[in-house]
């Protein structure tokens, strides 16, 4: 693997295969010295030109529980505000010498241009509305280390769909793994088409509560919104968000998700966020887990995500063989 | 790991074919009993001893042992495991993914480990391993137990316990199973497809 830029670019077994590797990230992670020195010598630097808290923080510790050196690029404090355009910005910290770039941006498809701008891997944490591949990876890993397994599962993806890159990233890797989707959400908070989604949608959260294995409230955002698509955020409290009183309604084992930051009180009110079901911080600790691997099987693996894995049996490995030829 | 394994991923590629048994399973439940006693002698006992199975190959020994010195001396020693990818010297130059979890569920700092594996060949992966035990602790002592020494080291370490010494050619393979030891050859894959398969 030489870049993530796309869920859909690692398809079921690579989503597998990455969970899988997970595992073992986790288990370093819990150790008293959580540091391995798999990427000696390797270089991170996270270019943000959105705000973040969780995800850079993550990539960071993930890179520097792998022994990779990081730098860390704010476009507030960068020649950004004398004018220099994202092309040379890249060109100029690709030129120092590093091995992965950490990429967010308010466009959409930032990431694969940079990816073809410079020789270094690239790793998409959040492209616009479009993908947020390590999020949907964390999402999957926390959801499985809950269940055993996706298959199966009807989880309810609820609130802000149209401008949620998490969403779009979440809707691919959960159908990937076997799991029934159901979007619900005002239809000025949808995407203009859903042609091709492999989901159902629902206008009213109170007719899936019961059903539902999981429900990943989305957060509203705000920052976003050009326009007047919700009446008020009472309002759409009072439809949409998971309260105190739905909450009570969920079956016992159903999981309560959230990807940070939330808006207490508006999509999801203090009870439900600090409810036994919620795995929300669970989701922040092993998304460190999960861009280890990912961050590992870009820089350190030396392999093709699915050919080379060493669970395979012979027989799979002769094909992979074979496929190399 | 298991040389078997690691002889059949990229780059190297191939497919493990038998030729000559050289310990069937008596052998191998004899060595394993041997090595028991010699680690209950060389320990004085068993008080503090913790044995750690290298993935993978080395965790079935590892808990055979541990079933061993339960026999010889009545003591049940903590037994862990370790995959030691992350700490290898050739992480980059070859595909190196974890075969498993490690599992160590106790510190080391004090103890008398006894490192387990399959096969001792040119040492990196102990290397690795000695590494990686930092991490855990820091151990009275280090011992290594391996049922085959197949020689060709690239570094300097050698074992305290070994079930048989084997000379081989670098280019030959150990495969160490419940079933006994064999070796063999990678048999490279065919331009066109599959593998050639040994009988």
């Amino acid at each position: 693997m030489r870049h993530l830029l796309s869920i859909a670019d690692l398809g079921a077994d690579g989503i597998e295969e990455v969970l899988r590797l997970t595992d073992s990230f986790v288990e370093v992670s819990g150790r008293a010295i959580p540091k391995v020195p798999a990427l000696r010598g390797k270089t991170v630097v996270s270019l943000f030109y959105e705000d973040s808290t969780r995800t850079r923080l993550s990539f960071e510790t993930a890179a520097k529980r792998l022994s990779a050196d990081t730098m860390t690029f704010s476009v507030s404090a960068s020649a950004v505000n004398k004018g220099e355009g994202l092309r040379d910005t890249v060109e100029t910290i690709a030129a120092m010498g590093i091995d992965a770039m950490v990429v967010r941006h308010k466009s959409a498809g930032v990431p694969w241009r940079i990816a073809s701008w410079i020789d270094a891997s690239v790793i998409n944490a959040g492209d616009g509305w479009h993908e947020h591949p390590t999020q949907a990876l964390l999402d999957c890993y926390t959801i499985r280390s809950r269940r055993g397994s996706l298959r199966g599962m009807r989880i309810a993806i609820v609130g802000d769909v149209k401008h949620s890159r998490v969403a779009r990233s979440d809707v691919v890797a959960f159908t990937a793994l076997g799991a029934e989707v159901v979007l619900v959400a005002p239809p000025t908070l949808l995407p203009p088409s859903l042609e091709g989604w492999p989901v159902s949608v629902s206008h009213r959260i109170d007719d899936v509560l019961g059903t539902v294995d999981a429900v990943y409230l989305l957060r509203l955002q705000r920052e976003r919104m050009i326009e007047a698509l919700i009446p008020s955020l009472r309002e759409y409290r009072a439809v949409y968000g998971l309260t105190a009183d739905r909450v009570r309604r969920l079956g016992p084992d159903t999981l309560v998700m959230h990807p940070g930051p939330m808006n207490r009180g508006v999509e999801i009110d203090a009870e439900a966020a600090g409810d036994v079901r919620s795995v929300i911080t669970a989701q922040v600790a092993n998304g460190v887990a999960v861009r280890m691997a990912v961050l590992y099987l870009i820089l350190g693996a030396g392999t093709d995500l699915v050919a080379a894995s060493p669970a395979v049996d012979e027989r799979v490995l002769e094909e992979a063989g074979t496929a190399r030829d | 790991m298991a040389e078997r394994e690691r002889a059949a991923t990229p780059p190297r590629g191939g497919v493990f074919q038998p030729r000559t048994t050289v310990m069937d399973a008596a052998d191998l439940r004899r060595a394993v009993t041997r090595i028991a006693h010699e680690v209950v002698e060389r320990n004085h006992g068993l008080e503090g001893v913790a044995l750690i199975g290298l993935q993978t190959g080395g965790v079935p020994l590892a808990h055979r042992l541990h079933e061993a010195l339960l026999n010889v001396d009545g003591t049940d020693v903590p037994v862990g495991t370790l995959d030691v990818a992350f700490y290898r010297d050739d992480i980059g130059l070859r595909p190196v993914l974890p075969e498993e979890v490690t599992d160590i569920a106790f510190d080391l700092t004090g103890l008398r480990v006894v490192l387990v594996d399959d096969v001792l060949f040119t040492g990196r992966t102990v290397r690795a391993a000695l590494n990686a035990l930092n991490d855990y602790g820091r151990p009275r002592s280090v011992q290594l137990a391996v049922m085959v020494d197949r020689g060709h080291r690239q570094l300097p370490i050698r074992p305290d316990y070994v079930g048989k010494n084997l000379p081989t050619r670098f280019d030959e393979q150990v495969d160490v199973s419940a079933d006994g030891v064999v070796i063999g050859d990678v048999v490279p894959q065919r331009p066109g497809g599959g593998a050639e398969r040994g009988a």
